[in-house]
């Protein structure tokens, strides 16, 4: 079976600085993948890069969320579908949000425990505008789901219901995590980053916690 | 009132009152060959003629020294001014000198002066004065007042150079070096009531017809304007103040007696004069009612529709100068246009409109627009461009409305009603071009060496810049935007 994303011996640096050293990876349809590593260890960079081997395939949840701060929690989701629609429908939902588009958004919003969609995403807390990041990721339906720390400012409870949820919703997903109990129970392969290279591909029924703390020494 | 003014309220407050005033307003299109006319301005774009270079140079160098001697001194009594700000005294001074427009300014100098250099430099320096005064105290203000609590020690001169000046400086330093902008717009428009710059020859080939000969002037203009940041060096001001003494007109005799006359007998009502207090009043309320009414209510309409197809042209042409819209080459050549379209004068820009349509509100507004929406699209655009966008972020009309514009629309919102004050000042301004604002009034009465009336209405205007000020910051504060100057 041919993989859905590969890099062969990717090397990434910014402004002279090398962040990413000679990475080989594939991926491949129903996966569920985890990247871990220290901070630093270029993990936002990686799924960056996988991103963007092939965008049209994934939906992106970077870490820095990139929200509208003064649009509606509907309107930060329903930006997952822009691609989907003509830009003159997309207009007409900016302005006056259809019966239709509302629906599957209130029930994502309700899964992910938000409050009203109309409000504004200003108005949210820190945990909440994650999980609106989340759900517009989900909201996109797309074959890959890449996620950058998705679960970061959530509590251990609400981490659970979320990882749960983008795992019901996606065979194929890629996570940077910082909980390593997290990425074994919701991940069948983990990838362990340390200074911009790879140092651990493995299936994660084959490791325990403890294994994989040297990775963060 | 139970409703509070929010952005949602203000648009449908600023549709409703728009739709009014093209209701009340003359929208018409006067003009029996708009298109023909238009071509031949539009051929002389194209074929800028500049054989007229003697009167040139001299126009120049006029428009030059009115410009640098008038505003460089409005820098300094500003910046004296802007230290003793608080008093409300220097706040009311500097809020009546900046109310009247500097071409009113020259029309009341011109009838003490004359033609003497000192016409053109006073109408510079006076409200240039007020302007700086306020601004320069707003930025003072504005800076931190932490490292002032850490001097407490040292002396209160020293504090507050090393603490609040020091601070304030680069703003300071931009804001000056736009109002050298504005001024070399002024001193170029000052032409067209007859001082010897740039806009004289502009008029007097516009009025011609000689397109081809008013556009080299207008591109000249355009040079000196964008070549500005640099030639106004900090280390060549000392030389400019000695050439700009250099280059100002020769000055005839200042007419002593005429000046006194003026100021003791012209411009005082001639019944206040006799003492007759009760004639002075209805004299005042007549004028109030035949002139300054229509008047104020011209010039509402007119800068009213003028705010609501600034903030249009403001929104349509921002992506221009924005990265997440255009490539770097694009965006340079959106520059350039934003550039020619805010170094014309609003005056300027409604003369020719008024040579293309006629004379009705439509020139006028749309001047007013294209210059101020220029302005607001240059700032607008170059704020956008500190925008970090997702790497998924969508591409066209739909990052315009999703991404971008729901970021940057209060931004606009808050450049716009501050251009508020200066549309509304132009628009009466536009009236010496036959259109029933203010300045028609002013300029009739002028016209009619009625001296008395003219300064009236030359108040009444000023009261009525005023209150657009303190307006137009009240709506700011309540839609809780920024309600500091931006410079460019």
């Amino acid at each position: 079976m041919s993989p859905l994303l590969s890099l062969q011996q990717a090397s990434i640096a910014y402004a002279g600085t090398p962040v990413l050293h000679d990475i080989t990876l594939t991926i491949h349809e129903g996966e569920r993948i985890a990247v871990i590593g220290p901070s630093g260890a270029g993990k936002s960079t990686l799924l960056q890069q996988l991103y963007k081997q092939s965008p049209a395939l994934c939906a992106w949840c970077p870490q820095e969320l990139g929200l509208v701060g003064n649009l509606s929690i509907f309107h930060n989701v329903y930006m997952g579908r822009l691609a989907q629609h003509h830009w003159a429908y997309n207009l007409l939902n900016l302005i006056y949000p259809q019966a239709a588009e509302r629906r599957p958004v209130a029930e994502l919003i309700a899964q992910l425990e938000l409050p009203d969609m109309k409000q504004a995403v200003d108005a949210l807390s820190g945990g909440q505008k994650q999980r609106v990041a989340v759900a517009r990721a989900l909201h996109q339906n797309a074959h890959i789901l890449i996620a950058d720390e998705p679960v970061s400012a959530l509590d251990d409870w609400q981490s659970e219901r979320v990882l749960s949820l983008i795992g019901n919703r996606h065979r194929t997903v890629i996570l940077a995590l910082h909980d390593i109990t997290q990425a074994l129970t919701h991940c069948q392969r983990i990838i362990a980053l340390k200074d911009g290279r790879i140092v651990l591909n493995a299936d994660a029924s084959t490791l325990t916690p403890e294994q994989l703390q040297w990775v963060y020494d | 009132m139970g409703v509070r003014l929010n952005v949602r309220n203000f648009h449908i407050m600023l549709l409703v009152t728009v739709a009014v005033c093209l209701c009340l307003g003359d929208w018409h299109v006067y003009s029996h060959d708009a298109s023909g006319i238009l071509q031949r301005i539009l051929y002389g774009a194209l074929t800028p003629d500049f054989s007229g270079t003697e009167h040139l140079a001299q126009a120049i160098t006029n428009t030059l020294a009115f410009a640098l001697l008038g505003v460089m001194g409005a820098w300094l009594i500003g910046f004296l001014l802007a230290l003793v700000y608080h008093r409300r005294a220097v706040r009311i001074l500097c809020a009546s000198v900046r109310g009247v427009h500097e071409l009113f300014w020259a029309l009341i100098f011109l009838q003490i002066f004359g033609l003497h250099p000192l016409t053109g430099l006073l109408a510079i320096l006076i409200p240039y004065s007020g302007i700086c005064a306020r601004v320069y105290a707003e930025l003072l203000e504005e800076t931190s007042a932490t490292p002032e609590r850490n001097l407490l020690s040292a002396d209160r001169f020293s504090r507050f150079v090393w603490a609040r000046v020091t601070q304030a400086w680069p703003h300071v330093r931009a804001y000056s070096g736009y109002r050298m902008e504005c001024g070399l717009r002024s001193s170029a428009v000052l032409g067209f009531i007859g001082l010897p710059t740039l806009g004289f020859h502009l008029e007097s080939a516009f009025k011609q017809g000689h397109y081809s000969q008013a556009f080299a002037v207008l591109y000249v203009f355009f040079v000196l304007i964008g070549t500005r940041h640099w030639w106004l060096r900090p280390r060549l001001l000392p030389f400019y103040v000695l050439a700009a003494c250099v280059w100002l007109p020769a000055a005839p005799a200042i007419n002593t007696a005429l000046l006194w006359r003026f100021i003791s007998h012209d411009i005082w009502p001639q019944a206040l004069l006799a003492g007759n207090l009760t004639d002075a009043l209805a004299w005042v309320w007549r004028i109030a009612i035949n002139e300054g009414m229509p008047g104020i209510g011209n010039t509402l309409l007119l800068s009213w529709v003028a705010l609501a197809l600034t903030l249009l042209l403001g929104l349509l042409q921002y992506p221009w100068v924005s990265r997440h819209f255009v490539h770097s080459r694009g965006r340079w050549l959106g520059h350039a246009l934003l550039v020619v379209l805010r170094s014309t004068p609003e005056y300027v820009l409604a003369y020719i409109g008024l040579i293309w349509l006629g004379p009705s509100m439509l020139p006028a507004a749309l001047a007013l627009s294209v210059h101020n929406g220029a302005i607001i699209a240059f700032l607008t655009g170059k704020a956008s461009n500190t925008l970090a966008l997702r790497a998924d972020t969508p591409g066209g009309i739909n990052r315009y409305f999703w991404v971008v514009l729901p970021r940057m629309y209060r931004t606009l919102l808050a450049f716009t009603l501050y251009r508020f004050e200066i549309i509304l000042r132009e628009s009466a301004i536009l009236g010496i071009l036959g259109i029933h604002t203010l300045g028609f009034y002013i300029d009739s009465a002028f016209e009619d060496i009625r001296f008395d009336k003219a300064l009236l209405l030359i108040a009444l205007t000023a009261w009525l810049n005023i209150a657009a000020e303190i307006l137009a910051r009240q709506i700011r504060s309540s839609l809780t935007l920024k309600t500091t100057p931006e410079t460019i």
